[in-house]
């Protein structure tokens, strides 16, 4: 077996499965500090009440992300060695101001979040939910600090083979650092909020708590219209940025062999390396050159126009890339409409669409999952995008079967670990609410 | 000095430092771990013990991870030395602590497997414990590097007498700091029982430490030159001695500042033994990691610098505002 594909292998996992969770972190801090500050204006227990319960949710899924990322802040060390000698220079600094600027002040607060009700004042409260919500979303930003760096590196210059630091500026704020964070984050909204809906419609349905969760329906569906919308704008930006700075990966996206004028936008096919064609091709003319350029007879680099050991693949980045945009228009559709029947006040009476929130949770989290894909696969063959080869950023020290041995076992503790977490993510929302005294308490 | 050695020299220092916050404050949760089948008896006990570290120990382990963090960043040859020439050892620490995590908040919830999770908590605590001085150890007595300053040894290297001891005085120390803590935050029944473990503790302690020492000194008899080798071991024994006094007194405050101190003097022991070097080639002289050869470009450590001073007094000053909200001993 060859170590380098293994520890991507386990790379892809162990970072597959843990982008499981932050996303629905920052979504969920997002309502609770919104709650918060309902509950602190209004001073109404609902609110405290429905809140209390969300934080409970919280703490399981901010577990769950603390226990599968420690692995991949140690993973560059453990499997990627060479490649922290080639850019720890400029990659190890994001990482550890997530920890000193971020990581900290979300673990400490979480804390008070989670215990400390009834030992801090209500404004103390509310400002831990606050600095909760503030630092999840920087630990995100640090985090795709680095990750777009890998992609669109900036501020640095190769001394001796290795990446060294000009500008921490321009290395931090590169060319895709702030759109994939905008992109990223209303992801996570997108993600947490619809969370919140699916488990609110589900009381709905069942027509238990239905004082809790109507007000709770309205505000994550409020929030999921909003960041679906969102998405559309960041998607299409983040998605001209790559055409400008990363063409080959564009054109993996988009199956696009040969280099034209007035490129179409493919919607459908099955590419087909080997042969360098798309079956079943259904596209919209002109498109992607105006879309990507604003100019409908642009030209288009196609993948031909690469050496073929720059490639990336194509079927993998243009199947994911393709999923998570269909999902994206699936969630506008969901959105539009809960967005009628909440105008027109007939959300609670539509029991098919209370359903359709349920089943529709799942979704964000695997488009999140296609983007992270299409984003990483499409990099390919780089580590850092034309600075590193994968094939030359993977451990030497390491032999295969020693990481044959750990990718076994982080399947089977994941697999565990993400059965044991759904039951208890169960128990917790069925258990609902506390019982808040002098509100209505419906059972 | 020029600057960029200056540099690298308080990278050494903080990454010491920030190792120190995670010895003091995640070894007192490490330490309930391993003591928990020995303190709690019952249910109720139980739940004392986990209640007295469930608002802290994510915060806790965020020290390592920033630890970590800093290590890639300032010097990355270090980390990327050690994290691949470790890699079982450190495979194994990480599942232990991604099992620990999770099975507090499993534990309270999935009441049909509640013994499971009690042993993965137990398990997970230990392991890292005992590899964390293993590991340590081995960066004192030196590991086989090649030119490329790649590890050449294999998982056995690691598992040599000399670091195995140094594993054993890290887990004795982490203990104490967890019976001290149990102390702390306990009464009654549990709380002699806690103070029972601290004295035998303690005890182990001082011993596993004269043997650990003069191991060290028989492997590097240089280190004996050096006054911070000195003056660390004397802050570990001046300590350890206050320690019992307090302990007697039922000052319990006073226990914990002093096996936090104990982590101090070791902590300088190690570092005032290793300095310059980082990871000390075992075959080769020219082949050691020192923060000369191993180190990030001046501007990095300059930024890294920066962002460490503004936000480490920050983190500091909200983690003590945190354990004041949860003074006091923990209830169930």
């Amino acid at each position: 077996m060859d170590a380098v594909f293994l520890s991507r292998l386990q790379f892809g996992i162990t970072a597959g499965f843990h982008f499981l969770f932050p996303p629905l972190t920052l979504g969920l801090t997002l309502i609770i500090f919104i709650l918060e500050t309902m509950y602190l204006k209004s001073n109404r227990d609902l609110y405290k009440g429905i809140s209390t319960f969300l934080i409970r949710i919280l703490a399981l899924v901010f577990v769950m992300g603390v226990a599968t990322g420690i692995v991949l802040e140690f993973s560059f060390g453990t499997n990627w060695s060479e490649y922290a000698r080639v850019v720890g220079d400029i990659f190890g600094a994001p990482l550890a101001a997530e920890g000193i600027s971020a990581f900290f002040l979300e673990s400490v607060f979480i804390g008070i979040l989670i215990f400390g009700r009834e030992r801090v004042s209500r404004r103390v409260y509310w400002l831990s939910s606050l600095l909760v919500f503030i630092a999840s979303h920087l630990s995100g930003f640090w985090i795709l600090i680095a990750n777009s760096w890998m992609q669109t590196p900036a501020g640095y210059r190769i001394e001796g083979g290795r990446a060294v630091l000009v500008s921490f500026f321009d290395a931090a704020f590169n060319p895709s650092t702030l759109i994939r964070f905008f992109h990223t984050v209303i992801a996570s909204w997108i993600s947490g909020s619809l969370f919140v809906a699916g488990i609110s419609a589900w009381y709905l349905i069942g027509k238990k708590f239905v004082y809790h969760f109507k007000p709770l329906l309205r505000i994550s569906l409020v929030i999921f219209i909003a960041a679906s919308l969102m998405q559309l704008a960041s998607g299409h930006t983040h998605s001209v940025q790559v055409a400008r700075t990363q063409p080959e990966k564009m054109a993996a996206f988009e199956a696009l062999w040969d280099t034209q004028k007035g490129a179409p936008l493919s919607v459908f096919g099955i590419p087909v390396e080997s042969k360098q064609k798309t079956y079943l091709n259904v596209s919209i003319p002109r498109l992607l050159s105006t879309l990507a350029f604003l100019d409908p007879e642009a030209e288009v680099l196609g993948l031909n126009a690469f050496p073929r050991e720059d490639r990336p693949p194509v079927l993998v980045p243009f199947a994911s890339y393709h999923l998570m945009f269909a999902l994206g228009m699936l969630f506008i559709a969901i959105a539009l409409l809960g967005g009628v029947l909440l105008f027109q006040r007939k959300i609670y009476q539509k029991k098919w669409f209370l359903w359709t929130l349920i089943f529709a949770v799942p979704l964000p989290l695997i488009a999140n999952e296609f983007g992270w894909i299409a984003a990483e696969v499409g990099r390919q063959p780089w580590a850092v995008y034309r600075i590193l080869r994968t094939a030359k950023a993977a451990s030497v020290a390491v032999p295969a079967e020693h990481i044959l041995f750990t990718l076994i076992m982080f399947v089977l503790i994941y697999l565990l670990l993400f059965a044991i977490f759904l039951k208890v993510l169960v128990k917790i929302i069925r258990k609902g609410p506390e019982e808040i005294s002098g509100e209505p308490y419906e059972r | 000095m020029e600057v960029i050695d200056l540099l690298r020299n308080t990278w050494f220092f903080l990454i010491g430092i920030l190792l120190l916050g995670y010895s003091i404050l995640d070894g007192f949760d490490l330490g309930i771990g391993m003591l928990f089948p020995f303190l709690g008896r019952e249910e109720r006990e139980k739940r004392i013990l986990l209640n007295a570290i469930w608002p802290f120990w994510d915060g806790n382990e965020v020290w390592l991870l920033t630890a970590g963090g800093a290590l890639f960043a300032a010097f990355p040859h270090a980390y990327a030395t050690v994290f691949s020439g470790f890699y079982l050892a450190l495979m194994l620490v990480l599942f232990a602590l991604i099992f620990r995590a999770v099975s507090i908040e499993f534990w309270h919830y999935d009441e049909g497997r509640r013994k499971i999770w009690e042993w993965s908590f137990i398990l997970g605590s230990f392991l890292p414990s005992l590899l964390f001085g293993v590991a340590l150890g081995n960066l004192i007595l030196g590991i086989p590097l090649n030119g490329d300053m790649n590890f050449t040894g294999d998982f056995f290297t690691l598992l040599r007498p000399f670091p195995l001891l140094i594993g054993v005085l890290g887990l004795s120390a982490i203990l104490l700091q967890g019976s001290t803590y149990a102390v702390l935050k306990t009464e009654g029944a549990l709380q002699s029982r806690a103070r029972e473990a601290a004295r035998i503790l303690w005890i182990a302690f001082i011993v596993l430490f004269v043997i650990a020492f003069f191991a060290t000194v028989a492997y590097l008899p240089e280190i004996l030159r050096r006054g911070w080798v000195w003056l660390s071991a004397l802050v570990v024994l001046a300590a350890w001695v206050w320690f019992f006094k307090s302990l007697k007194q039922q000052r319990s405050g006073v226990s914990f500042i002093m096996s936090s101190l104990i982590f101090t003097g070791l902590w300088g022991i190690v570092g005032a033994s290793i300095y310059p070097n980082i990871v000390r080639a075992s075959n080769l002289f020219y082949n050691s990691l020192s923060i000369y050869n191993a180190s990030s470009s001046e501007l990095t450590l300059k930024v890294m610098l920066l962002i460490a001073l503004i936000g480490m007094p920050l983190v500091i000053a909200y983690t003590a505002f945190v354990y004041r909200v949860f003074k006091g001993k923990a209830g169930n």
